[in-house]
């Protein structure tokens, strides 16, 4: 199993945070236009989902699955997005993102005053921490040498 | 006002115990237009009651329909979905029109978007789009053609039924001669065949669980 990268944006649709871990295909455009392009096609599958769905949405997580990746995405209640990109059998990422959220965005973000919320984040601690706990999550672990 | 209040003096309210589990589907032609559009809403079990006013279930609106929100009595239970009154049709809030159309054109970029953004080489497009509360199917043919089914989470069998429907659309729309390609199907042995492969997902879906 394999987690291949992971965006995070806030409300208004700024990346704040990029990190890759796999990448076997580089989209061939700058960060800034890939970053606006995700942003895009989410924004479109959100509403295309609530429009479609027979009943109303109640949390904010969906996934795709194409037949070689599966994009998760996890919606806080302010609205900011964690996308991670795993392969399709990856198990247990909602949780994996909701600990992102909770123990590595509120931790180190939030709550450090030297953080601006609605800048990109430049804090080192973060990226060292997301990294950890996305290596020890066993979606990464049980990945093939 | 005055005359609501009259016709609620005696209701029959037919109540739907089951969810349905295959909610739509629809078939994009290459070019991504609408040529087929099935909602498919087949009751499972029916309940037929007679209530006096008041009313001794509550209902409201929910998710586009009318819902049993309290007061549960005579296998009337919480969750159930209003689907007459007095032999007319309660339909809720329907899609107006067009707007199907729209929808699934929607889905053709996303579909494009979702290669393009993939970090493995060589992905398809999206395969199953999943939210809590339902999941679509989509299967593309070699020629470019889409059929996408929306179904419960807890349908299974998705793939064989987008097959069968593959094979129904070979046969009935296809070799069809009054079947012109890229045109919205209007076929009769088309809608049959496809309406009998739906409901046998549907009793094998429910027997898998």
């Amino acid at each position: 199993m394999t987690i291949y990268n992971l965006y995070l944006f806030d409300r208004d649709g700024q990346l704040l945070h990029y990190a890759e871990w796999t990448r076997n295909k580089q989209s061939g455009m700058t960060r800034e236009e890939e970053a606006k392009l995700m942003y895009g096609m989410i924004f479109s599958i959100k509403s295309f989902v609530t429009k479609v769905s027979p009943i109303d949405l109640r949390e904010g997580y969906l996934t795709y699955t194409t037949n070689k990746y599966r994009l998760n995405l996890y919606e806080t209640p302010s609205r900011f997005k964690f996308i991670l990109n795993t392969d399709v059998h990856a198990q247990g990422i909602k949780e994996l993102l909701h600990q992102i959220y909770t123990q590595v965005y509120v931790e180190y973000v939030v709550c450090n005053p030297l953080c601006q919320l609605n800048k990109p984040i430049e804090s080192e601690l973060f990226a060292a921490k997301l990294d950890e706990v996305v290596k020890q999550s066993p979606a990464y672990a049980s990945r093939p040498a | 006002m005055t005359t609501l209040m009259y016709k609620f003096h005696q209701i029959n309210l037919y109540i739907l115990t089951d969810k349905m589990t295959v909610h739509s589907l629809y078939i994009l032609s290459k070019s991504g237009g609408l040529i087929y559009q099935h909602d498919h809403n087949i009751p499972t079990v029916e309940h037929e009651k007679t209530f006096s006013y008041p009313l001794e279930v509550k209902l409201e609106v929910q998710n586009r329909n009318i819902v049993v929100s309290y007061g549960q009595r005579d296998g009337i239970k919480v969750g159930h979905t209003l689907m007459a009154v007095n032999g007319m049709k309660v339909t809720g809030q329907q899609l107006e029109d067009g707007r199907d159309a729209m929808l699934a054109s929607m889905f053709y970029p996303l579909y494009a978007l979702a290669c393009q953004l993939s970090p493995e080489q060589r992905s398809s497009g999206i395969e199953i789009l999943e939210a809590d509360n339902f999941r679509m199917n989509c299967f593309q043919t070699l020629t470019g053609v889409k059929f996408m089914v929306i179904s419960d989470v807890k349908q299974t069998g998705i793939d064989n039924l987008l097959h069968r429907v593959y094979e129904i659309y070979s046969d009935f729309a296809l070799k069809n001669p009054f079947y012109s390609l890229e045109m919205p199907i209007r076929c009769e042995l088309f809608d049959e065949h496809l309406k009998s492969a739906l409901e046998q997902a549907e009793r094998l879906g429910i027997s898998n669980i």
